[in-house]
């Protein structure tokens, strides 16, 4: 299929987030990602769009799924591909990022993938680099690739996003991923609801257009989607759930709970997966209902797109005085 | 079918103000008419109450067991014998055994047991947090599930705020009660007796009235962030009734009781180091007492609860700082709190509201009211009769009271659960 994706309608920069996408955009991310789906299944899957762009992976914080799908996505667009991992508890914060930033920045790369356990510090990052960044999940905040990701996922099994009913289920407190969930699917026109123990919910959390429930058989009612997050026990201090047994009997997906979805309802998870503490194995693992595997094929396909249409404007870059 | 009639009572209801001549249909451990007398079944129990005054059985809301873990100070079987002759009905224990109730295995094991000895309803509390420890939150909604009426770490306040914000939000997820012992732990720290002139000249160390205001104020403060329920317990200061009250008004989920030594006696009840008036919290001056007396009458204070505390002579005959806290008060928690009535403070139907039907609700218990379906668990007594507190006819175990002595006036003399007579004075 042949797609110009100069003819498309983009004007960002960076990619740091959701926030401020109009629906058009987000419809051509995903329309250019879908056109990257069957080649990605083909036996050459190497492309040229890229040739000649060096994109840098720098993660502040420990991946390996989201780094491996920016990784492939640059080396089939035909882009040199650069990891680096700083770890999170070797740096100090805040100078040295940037520090580490300039100094790479200094190497003239096309597009920095920025992942950083700190709210804030990938657009932080964006404001010190002259080149196009892209938020890879920073804190709590936003992860943009995954939301688009999702999206795409949805779009394929159910034909659009508008009018569907979502519930985002469990830790939306320190969910990244919940965050610009909530923003795309509002943009697109479906409805969200909120499903989570009250310790797990942000303040006035339905001040972001969203339906709050505490019970997941109300909160499941009639939805179209069942979006499960991780518990996040890495970014917990202190007691949010007391245990992992009490939360799988209340907020953990099961068959029981799923009852009350739509009969076609399809299941999502970011992974990776928490099996036995936010979702059944068995509903995990269902092959009719469960798109988990599918939203990581997505990945790939978006995270193309998402680099092709920031670098397709770039010229030589500036100098470094 | 089993069939009783309870007739010829002088039956006050709280809940519906109703106090007026009648009797009482039970059928199956259920009231199954009011003023039905003459559609008593042939072969029914009658039990005639020579117009003494019936009201629902007394709900306690704060009583410690002491089982498992220290079963020579009480158990629940003389808990039971001492709350039926108290005309208690329903108590609700706290979590502080050892080991404490925090475990789903611990809620059904007080459950059984109190199945299995079937005098008086009993049901329990279970730790907010794991072990009691303040740190980590108990399995809220399992617990809850398992029977667990609220969460309360017993003796100890939850004094981390953080971790009480979080156990508001939590239970408020299930709409679950928390349950606070509200004193400031390190402003009450190695405290024996409230702070002032008496303490003073006792040479004591003081717990200034201040640590339970502080603690509710607090705790307001976390219940309007949260919209959860919350219960202060044993209340005993001026300041605290006045920030609850004000709480109240502006609409809060906020409840509160206060036991019988809060209004019955003073700071100067230790008087040569008696340990058996040292309590937690510590007795108050007379400006507090009344004012105890005062939120008990405005309905500022909800609910009246024994706060029973038994502990055995060992815990008690030490030097006054080195002593236990807490007294006995299953059995006398009826004739003192009647005091507030033959002493003009409180209208006996309002009394009876804050030993019956608030507690119930507060707790969402179907006991405390007289109405057709609700359990036939009810206290009869004699309003007026004089007699005298003695130690030596405690049923409890542990003795550990300071009303030893007291002449008092009104006591039960027929108490009854689920149709059936558990303590009968035979007088």
């Amino acid at each position: 299929m042949a797609f110009d994706s100069m003819m498309l309608p983009f004007r960002h920069r960076h990619l740091l987030g959701i926030e401020g996408f109009s629906p058009d955009e987000i419809t051509t991310i995903l329309d250019l990602a879908e056109s990257h789906v069957e080649p990605n299944r083909q036996a050459d899957k190497k492309r040229s769009v890229m040739r000649g762009r060096t994109i840098i992976n720098l993660f502040f914080e420990n991946s390996t799924r989201t780094r491996t799908s920016f990784e492939l996505a640059g080396k089939r667009l035909g882009g040199d591909v650069i990891n680096m991992s700083v770890s999170g508890s070797s740096i100090k914060k805040g100078e040295t990022m940037i520090d580490t930033a300039m100094t790479l920045n200094a190497m003239h790369p096309d597009v920095l993938v920025v992942r950083h356990p700190e709210s804030g510090a990938v657009q932080l990052l964006s404001e010190k680099v002259n080149c196009a960044v892209i938020n890879a999940g920073d804190g709590s905040h936003e992860h943009p690739t995954q939301a688009l990701l999702d999206a795409l996922t949805i779009r394929r099994r159910k034909g659009g996003l508008s009018g569907l009913i979502v519930a985002i289920c469990g830790d939306i407190l320190h969910s990244r991923v919940a965050r610009s969930n909530i923003q795309l699917l509002n943009i697109m026109g479906a409805r969200v609801r909120l499903v989570a123990p009250r310790t797990l919910l942000p303040a006035e959390a339905e001040r972001l257009g969203v339906d709050v429930f505490h019970d997941m058989r109300r909160g499941l009612k009639d939805v179209d989607i069942v979006m499960m997050l991780r518990l996040q026990t890495e970014r917990m201090h202190g007691s949010f759930v007391p245990s992992t047994r009490e939360y799988f009997h209340f907020f953990g997906l099961d068959y029981d709970k799923l009852a009350v979805a739509k009969p076609d309802a399809l299941i999502m998870h970011p992974g990776p997966m928490n099996r036995g503490v936010e979702i059944d194995s068995e509903v995990a693992d269902d092959i009719d209902r469960s798109v988990i595997r599918h939203q990581v094929e997505m990945g790939v396909a978006v995270r193309m797109a998402c680099l092709e249409l920031l670098t397709r404007d770039l010229g030589n870059g500036p100098a470094i005085p | 079918m089993s069939a009783t009639v309870i007739r010829n009572a002088r039956l006050l209801d709280p809940a519906s103000g109703r106090d007026g001549t009648g009797s009482i249909l039970v059928i199956d451990g259920v009231i199954a008419a009011l003023d039905g007398g003459n559609g008593a079944p042939s072969g029914a129990t009658m039990i005639d109450c020579r117009g003494h005054c019936l009201a629902p059985g007394i709900v306690d809301m704060r009583v410690q067991l002491r089982e498992p873990g220290a079963e020579h100070m009480e158990n629940m079987v003389s808990a039971s014998h001492a709350a039926a002759a108290g005309g208690i009905t329903t108590m609700a224990a706290l979590p502080n055994t050892e080991p404490p109730i925090d475990d789903v295995a611990l809620v059904d094991f007080v459950a059984r047991r109190a199945r299995d000895i079937g005098l008086v309803n009993i049901h329990t509390y279970a730790a907010a947090t794991k072990g009691l420890k303040g740190r980590e939150l108990t399995e809220m909604g399992l617990l809850a599930e398992a029977g667990a009426l609220a969460f309360t770490d017993g003796l100890r306040a939850i004094a981390d705020a953080l971790v009480m914000r979080r156990a508001l939000s939590y239970a408020r997820t299930f709409d679950l009660l928390i349950i606070q012992h509200p004193e400031e732990p390190n402003l009450a720290a190695g405290g024996a007796m409230t702070e002032g002139e008496m303490a003073t000249r006792l040479g004591l160390p003081g717990i200034t009235p201040a640590a339970e205001v502080m603690m509710v104020e607090r705790d307001l403060r976390l219940v309007e962030i949260t919209g959860a329920r919350y219960h202060a317990a044993h209340i005993s200061t001026a300041a605290a009734i006045e920030a609850i009250r004000a709480a109240k008004q502006r609409g809060l989920p906020v409840t509160c009781d206060t036991a019988p030594p809060y209004f019955a006696l003073n700071e100067t009840a230790v008087g040569e180091y008696r340990t058996f008036a040292k309590l937690s919290p510590p007795l108050r001056g007379e400006w507090d007492r009344r004012a105890v007396v005062e939120g008990l009458r405005d309905g500022t204070i909800d609910a009246i609860a024994s706060d029973h505390a038994p502990h055995d002579q060992d815990s008690k005959r030490l030097p006054f700082t080195s002593a236990e806290s807490g007294i006995i008060g299953l059995e006398t928690l009826l004739p003192l709190s009647l005091e507030l009535y033959h002493n003009g403070h409180l209208p006996l139907i309002s009394l009876l509201r804050a030993l019956t039907c608030a507690p119930a609700d507060i707790l969402r218990l179907p006991a405390g009211r007289l109405v057709v379906g609700a359990p036939a668990d009810f206290v009869v007594f004699d309003l007026d009769r004089p007699w005298q507190i003695a130690e030596e006819d405690f049923r409890s175990k542990s003795k550990n009271s300071p009303f030893d002595g007291r002449p008092v006036q009104g006591r039960a003399i027929k108490t009854i659960v689920g149709g059936r007579v558990v303590y009968d004075s035979k007088d």
